[in-house]
């Protein structure tokens, strides 16, 4: 517990005491409250099991499953091609990016390369589809505490990025458009301008919810070391992305691997935050989504000339091999491990999804706190729930 | 990005890669025999097989190294399945070759149908470690490991599901249900020899694809 | 001010005063929730809101009541039926019982309490015994959380609400609503009589206060705990479906108006336009067609209330729990004290 900051030593103490004392006082009946799996704070199935005494939370477990859809064994019996369809349903908010680690895990086992162009437009997709899916989380945001109206400016600024995503790859949720060795097209006349426009308004977006709600001091309260999770409990627990940054972890998978995408072409700035609590996980967030619209902006003027796929065989046959390629997902780090044995299809992919290890914490973090803050926490944490359950 | 390379060639890369040698080094240190098989790909990843006994000690030991941020933990089965791969009509008898019901390991090589995978991460030196170990089974088929959870919190909903999909189970893990399938499944679906029920009935639609296009200008590769 | 009291019978008064007071329910609720949660909200929302049913969508409220007249009416099987179905009756009844004080004109008036302000607030959280029947007898855990919630809230902000409703009562020294509104237009400021003398002008933070407490009373966003959707699924109204849920629907609205009736009463100059324009002396010298202008005023300044408490409503998250009961008694109930020393220590001396 060192290096924490005094707020959330405050925090964690509190948090210990509320739960010594319900150790003490036990003679009050509690009461078993189920939140979920059909309930409007759960975006999906999720089924959270809180033992309440008053409203206050003695121990929460989630019980997720309501969603499993096997797809560690279905890849088992598709060829890699295929396999790009099937995980572009397990983060269906940001699809494209699901596919980006599984393609190149296959481009590592195959030894190519994209080439720079289709390098590029990747990561244009990759942050589009990171901008489509936290923009989301912005919004729904107000949702879990009360306030409507952001929720609809999401959906608002949120259609004109999916726009942007159909118009290049044909599909607004499950593109399918990341191929062993490049792209299936070029992107459509004209797209560059237009995304350019796209991108001042999704800044917009940004300070409107900057003003709406986390301006807001009401939302603060409702934020502000609520849920704090320090930083060696959030490494341990494999928390990624936006939730590790606000524990105050500099690690950020675009800038510190280095793979076959144009991040390091582009100059951004990686957010972290001291505090681990609810807010600090919002306002990473939403930081995100501004340095995401800066890296578009920088990748669409830099945007080299040539071919978007280089030569593979028609039918692919990945060597034999294993292979991990993660990458910095809306939700986090999502990873594939790939092991192929030189068939058509790999021969085991495990699935390192970014919800999973983030909502793992959840008995952690819900000890102590109050059924609002349940709400708040995991809307914080932020999961999608096809990403838990695959 | 460096380029990478399937075979095992530490000595016939020219890159070497200074951080993962030591990372290696120090393991070697602190566990000694147990470190059984290392396999290293140059700047890009590392692989360290160690001994069933010292799965715990070898997490302690990369935790003890800064490997503090836990990335996954899961199984792998080995066994090439018996209902083929999909990629065949099974509505056709196919003809037995021995070959391919070998069991054949991944890198670090290995002994057992079963592994064990875990994969940390150090954030502060940007570097991974897969984590391997061989998983021997007892006379009842049950195989079992030392938890992680000590070392990992993060590593108890990781066992649970490879406790689920595989049927390996944890010692000193506290709650081992189920995660996804109903508490009285019955089987291990992530094993080989469970059947994708629905694969088998019908002919999977997707065959089509993977029948040889008729003869093309394009460069067929490795294709046999 | 006789006239039109005189020549109607006895039952054509009742009839009258009965067809009135679900006019001045229905008619504000109706209003609002098309003004502001159709189309207001829709608008701050970026997009229309109905626009199928009727001109720009304004049948729409009949078909919702009507659809929610044709679905069933589920009882859940644990639950105390007769309690169960009492609960939003009683709710909405507490709104009819409450309009009953609000003059809306010097003679539109139901009946005209000595101690109005004294009435409206006891019955005003009246709603809350349904409330949290409705919780507890739905036999389900969010409902009974939800009651609980809106027990412990309601009851917190009915203090701060009835003490800053007094500074207005030492003001106009009386506790009549009608003496309150015409305290309210024959004052002056100072010698000038321009627009008479709204007790918002001195009574502003009785002002804000009541508002606020409104806001808790009507449990509207932020403070809407009992109901909290993303929590509670929908608090107390869980199970309740069909035309119970209507009813509650219908009472949530309608008290949102009545008590903006009530703040404009205490603190807007009600009904009243500054006597001194007609040369108006007292509450007997007020022409007979205020009775008709009298409502229209009512409403205006009704809706401007309610715009209010529906901007806020759509533009804000909500509080948590433990933070609205610190909220109450940290902060509004001693400023509301504050409030009343203050009137009175300046009532006293000038």
């Amino acid at each position: 517990m060192t290096m924490l900051s005094e707020r959330q030593q405050m925090s964690y103490i509190a948090a210990q005491a509320a739960d010594a004392r319900l150790n003490v006082e036990l003679e009050t009946e509690g009461m078993t409250l189920n939140i979920g799996p059909q309930h409007p704070a759960t975006h999906g199935t999720l089924r959270i099991i809180a033992r309440l005494d008053g409203e206050q939370v003695v121990w929460a477990e989630p019980s997720a499953g309501y969603m499993h859809r096997g797809y560690e064994k279905l890849t088992e019996v598709r060829t890699f091609p295929q396999v790009t369809a099937l995980i572009n349903r397990i983060d269906w908010l940001g699809s494209f990016a699901n596919e980006v680690p599984f393609i190149l895990a296959a481009e590592q086992l195959m030894n190519i390369e994209a080439p720079p162009r289709a390098q590029h437009i990747r990561t244009i997709l990759f942050e589009l589809s990171r901008i489509a899916n936290v923009s989301l989380f912005l919004g729904d945001l107000g949702v879990q505490m009360g306030a409507v109206t952001p929720v609809f400016m999401a959906f608002r600024d949120r259609e004109y990025v999916l726009n942007l995503i159909e118009g290049a790859t044909g599909g607004r949720f499950h593109p399918n458009f990341d191929r062993i060795g490049g792209l299936k097209d070029d992107l459509p006349k004209g797209w560059l301008d237009e995304t350019r426009q796209v991108m001042k308004k999704l800044r917009n977006f940004c300070d409107e919810i900057e003003d709406l709600l986390f301006g807001n001091e009401i939302f603060q309260s409702r934020t502000r070391g609520i849920g704090v999770i320090p930083a060696d409990v959030a490494r341990q627990y494999g928390l990624s992305g936006a939730n590790l940054r606000a524990s105050g972890v500099d690690w950020d998978l675009r800038r510190d691997q280095s793979l076959p995408l144009a991040y390091d072409k582009v100059d951004f700035r990686v957010w972290t935050h001291p505090d681990g609590d609810s807010w600090a996980r919002c306002w990473i967030r939403l930081q995100e989504v501004r340095e995401a619209t800066k890296i578009v902006d920088q990748l669409i003027e830099t945007l080299p000339p040539g071919p978007v796929m280089t030569k593979v065989p028609r039918i692919i046959k990945v060597p034999e091999g294993e292979a991990w390629v993660s990458t910095e997902n809306p939700l986090g780090e999502m990873g594939y491990y790939v092991v192929s044995k030189g068939d058509l299809g790999p021969f085991r992919v495990k699935i390192r999804s970014a919800s999973f290890n983030n909502i793992s914490i959840t008995p952690w973090v819900l000890k102590g706190v109050y059924v609002p803050d349940i709400i708040t926490i995991l809307a914080s944490l932020y999961f999608i729930l096809g990403d838990i359950d695959r | 990005m460096a380029q990478l390379s399937d075979t095992d060639t530490d000595e016939s890369t020219p890159v070497v890669d200074e951080l993962r040698d030591e990372i290696v080094a120090r393991l070697r240190a602190d566990l000694g025999d147990a470190v059984v098989d290392v396999h290293q790909v140059p700047q890009v990843d590392l692989w360290v097989r160690v001994t069933p006994e010292s799965w715990r000690a070898a997490g302690e030991a990369l935790r003890a190294q800064g490997f503090d941020y836990f990335c996954f933990l899961s199984a792998m089965d080995w066994m090439p399945s018996p209902f083929g791969d999909g990629e065949n009509d099974p509505t056709e008898e196919v003809e037995e070759d021995p070959a391919a019901s070998e069991i054949r390991q991944g890198y670090t090589g290995g002994d057992t149908r079963f592994q064990m995978l875990a994969r940390v991460t150090d954030t502060r030196r940007h570097v991974s470690v897969t984590l391997k170990a061989d998983l021997p089974q007892h006379d009842d088929g049950a195989m079992s490991i030392e938890s992680w959870i000590p070392v990992y919190a993060g590593a108890n909903w990781h066992e649970r599901e490879t406790h689920e999909m595989f049927g390996i189970s944890f010692d000193g893990h506290p709650d081992l249900r189920n995660m996804y399938l109903p508490g009285d499944f019955e089987g291990y679906p992530l094993r080989k020899d469970f059947p994708l029920l629905a694969r088998l009935v019908k002919p999977w639609p997707g065959i089509v694809d993977v029948e040889p296009m008729p003869a093309s200008d394009d460069d067929e590769g490795d294709d046999s | 001010m006789m006239s039109i009291a005189l020549e109607i019978p006895y039952w054509g008064q009742s009839l009258l005063r009965v067809l009135g007071g679900i006019g001045a329910v229905l008619l504000p609720a109706g209003t609002i929730v098309y003004l502001f949660l159709f189309k207001m909200m829709s608008f701050m929302q970026s997009r229309l809101g109905p626009m199928e049913a009727g001109p720009f969508g304004s049948m729409q409220l009949l078909a919702e009541v009507g659809k929610w007249l044709q679905k069933e009416d589920i009882i859940p099987e644990n639950a105390d039926a007769k309690i169960y179905k009492l609960a939003p009756v009683i709710v909405l009844v507490s709104t009819f019982l409450l309009v009953v004080v609000v003059p809306f004109g010097p003679d539109a008036l139901f009946t005209n309490f000595s101690a109005g302000v004294f009435y409206a607030l006891a019955i005003g959280s009246v709603s809350v015994i349904g409330i949290l029947v409705a919780g507890w007898s739905s036999a389900n855990k969010y409902s009974l959380l939800g009651g609980l919630r809106a027990a412990g809230q309601l009851i917190a902000y009915e203090l701060p609400m009835v003490l800053a409703v007094v500074g207005v009562v030492i003001q106009a020294g009386s506790m009549n609503l009608q003496q309150i509104v015409v305290a309210q237009n024959s004052g002056s400021i100072f010698g000038w009589d321009g627009v008479g003398f709204p007790f918002v002008l001195t009574q502003f933070v009785g002002f804000l206060i009541f508002m606020i407490a409104v806001q808790a009373e009507l449990t509207q966003v932020p403070f809407d705990m009992p109901i909290a959707e993303s929590e509670l699924v929908s608090g107390y109204m869980t199970e309740y479906s069909g035309f119970r849920f209507l009813i509650f629907f219908i009472g949530e609205f309608a008290t949102a108006g009545v008590f903006a009736f009530i703040a404009s009463v205490l603190f807007l100059g009600g009904w009243g336009i500054p006597f001194s324009w007609f040369g108006w002396e007292s509450l007997d010298a007020v022409d007979g067609w205020m009775n008709i202008v009298g409502p229209v005023i009512m409403l205006t300044k009704m809706l401007v209330l309610t715009g209010i408490i529906m901007w806020v409503r759509f533009s804000y998250p909500r509080f948590r729990e433990d933070q609205l009961q610190r909220f109450a008694w940290k902060v509004l109930i001693p400023l509301s004290l504050a409030n009343i020393a203050v009137t009175a220590i300046l009532k006293v001396a000038i």
